[in-house]
């Protein structure tokens, strides 16, 4: 566990305990997800869908619902969103992800700046806050972390069998519409969740480094999730030092620790 | 149960022993297509499909690239749904499906022996027998990414198996293998048969090498063209037709009795006393004399 004490720090600030324990919630919450995103390919997924998060936190301060729970309705629009545009259009779907990120960013931008007087932390919606993680927060993250981590253990064996071969699974009589639409769930969930620690312009971070990296070291798919989620953990942990001591923005400190950690895993690639 | 007439009339005439008993009051189908049509965007794939499949029945589909035959399969597995139509499946019915490839990432690590038992459990012995069935047992700890086509063919092959499957689907098995795999590939899923007593329906990617012991040859070009014993087939006016006299002369059927084996790896290895003498009498003779290079088969 994360005790700023050991680590020289004159004393263990609240606040600090709170965003270890967010972050590294987070960090366990995605790295199953993030797998399947690689696995599957659906990384610019992952990103379109964080973007249209925005739009959803704007939303939902207007509208006088939770931050949180308005980014996870706006997550869940665009998923499904997208599901109907990809199945009406002649384009592919990395040409319509192109399309639908930066047109809901766009909007959560203009939506966000009309109203200022609700005084939108656009910086911290963007780039998340962690030390700002209160302990409301953190009961949500909690609560996240048991419920996402069932859904995704319910689904994990099915969804093994689409990352294989979704025609496979097909065959195998595996709903494979069902399992696809709680795994949206989950990650809009996630995304939602984890926006205060890196902001939603980096969420995708939290899914996809830790598991690339992992996929150099691991074996098993079982293996690939625990060392991504180690691996996230230890970069929350890292990016909130480095956050403290270099006071560099917390989100981006986080990002960058994870990507040092994927540089360094492909000198021990096990495959 | 009766057969309905007109379409089906001809494939009842060139049904082989197994299935004909199913005029009367045999077994019921696995699979069951009656009036079968299958659009996309507008344009027709698959039209006027009668087809039924009995358990323990070997059906082998041919027919040329765009032909259908892919469709056909995917209509069976409910991978598909019709565009009209009615597909009936017995209840209960386990479809064990071998696909040309996975999709997969490379960035999945998995082991073989992992891969079988991903939605299935089987005890350690069952995964190793199922592998060393299809003379994969050195790999079970061989990462999935890291398969040769071949070793991927006979590992997907071991995974269907491990289901106890009524019925197995295989989409081209045999591409990427050479002539001698080939002919281990469908020696090996004709012995498997026998022992699991399932229904195989076989797509292949060569119109002209068909497996001897097929109970019957589809030949699939939009709707089904013609359809026979394997030495029926060629003989058929539609097969001419579609393929040219030429190329109909040129048909073979893969038998099974040789005094060798091969190996997957296509290996031969010598001196096993190995007699099938499975599947339909030789009407064109051991070897296929298309330019398949017979020489392989000694």
């Amino acid at each position: 566990m994360f005790r700023p004490g050991q680590k020289g720090l004159p004393r263990m600030d609240e606040f600090l305990l709170r965003a270890g324990l967010g972050g590294i919630g987070l960090a366990l919450l995605a790295a199953p997800l993030g797998c399947f995103v690689i696995w599957r390919r659906m990384a610019y997924f992952g990103e379109t869908i964080a973007h249209g998060g925005l739009l959803g936190a704007a939303l939902g301060l207007f509208m006088g619902v939770s931050l949180t729970l308005g980014i996870f309705i706006a997550a869940l629009i665009v998923a499904l969103g997208l599901k109907v545009i990809e199945r009406r259009s002649h384009l592919a779907s990395d040409a319509v992800l192109g399309l639908l990120a930066p047109v809901v960013l766009a909007l959560g931008l203009i939506v966000a700046s009309r109203f200022q007087s609700l005084q939108v932390d656009l910086m911290g919606l963007l780039f998340g806050d962690i030390l700002a993680i209160s302990w409301p927060d953190l009961g949500l993250i909690a609560g996240g972390l048991l419920v996402v981590g069932g859904l995704v253990a319910f689904i994990w064996q099915d969804m093994l069998t689409i990352s294989l071969d979704r025609e496979l699974a097909l065959a195998e009589g595996v709903k494979v519409e069902r399992v696809e639409f709680l795994f949206t769930l989950a990650i809009a969930a996630t995304v939602a969740l984890a926006m205060k620690l890196v902001g939603l312009l980096l969420v995708t971070a939290m899914l996809i480094i830790p598991a690339a990296t992992a996929s150099n070291l691991a074996r098993t798919p079982e293996q690939m999730v625990l060392v991504a989620g180690a691996l996230s953990a230890l970069s929350v942990i890292g990016g909130l030092a480095g956050s403290i001591y270099l006071d560099l923005p917390s989100g981006p400190a986080i990002v960058v620790f994870m990507a040092l950690i994927f540089l360094l895993s492909s000198f021990f690639k096990e495959r | 149960m009766p057969e309905p007439v007109s379409e089906s009339a001809k494939l009842q005439v060139a049904r082989s022993k197994s299935v004909t008993d199913e005029a009367g009051l045999g077994p019921k189908p696995l699979i069951e297509l009656k009036d079968v049509r299958f659009e996309r965007d507008g344009r027709m794939i698959l039209d006027g499909i009668d087809f039924s499949i009995a358990p323990g029945e070997i059906v082998t589909l041919i027919g040329p690239n765009g032909g259908g035959k892919t469709t056909f399969a995917r209509l069976c597995l409910g991978v598909l749904s019709p565009s009209s139509g009615v597909i009936k499946r017995q209840r209960g019915l386990s479809v064990g499906y071998v696909p040309q490839r996975l999709k997969m990432d490379r960035s999945l690590p998995l082991t073989v022996g992992r891969f079988l038992t991903i939605r299935q459990t089987a005890a350690k012995r069952h995964v190793e027998t199922a592998l060393n069935d299809v003379g994969a047992g050195h790999l079970i700890k061989a990462q999935m990414a890291a398969l040769s086509g071949g070793e991927l063919q006979r590992v997907l092959l071991a995974r269907a198996l491990l289901s106890r499957p009524t019925l197995l689907v295989l989409d081209e098995p045999a591409q990427g293998v050479d002539f001698a795999g080939e002919a281990a590939l469908y020696e090996l899923i004709s012995k498997l048969r026998e022992r699991l007593n399932c229904a195989v329906l076989l797509i292949s990617h060569d119109l002209h090498i068909v497996m001897g012991s097929s109970d019957r040859v589809l030949c699939l070009n939009g709707h089904i063209c013609c359809a026979g014993v394997p030495e029926q087939i060629s003989q058929h006016p539609e097969y001419a037709r579609l393929f040219g006299a030429e190329k109909a002369a040129t048909f073979a059927i893969y038998q099974h009795d040789h005094d060798h084996e091969h190996e997957l790896s296509g290996d031969v290895c010598c001196g096993h006393e190995h007699g099938h003498e499975k599947g339909p009498e030789t009407g064109s003779g051991n070897v296929p004399t298309g330019a398949k290079g017979p020489a392989a088969h000694g």
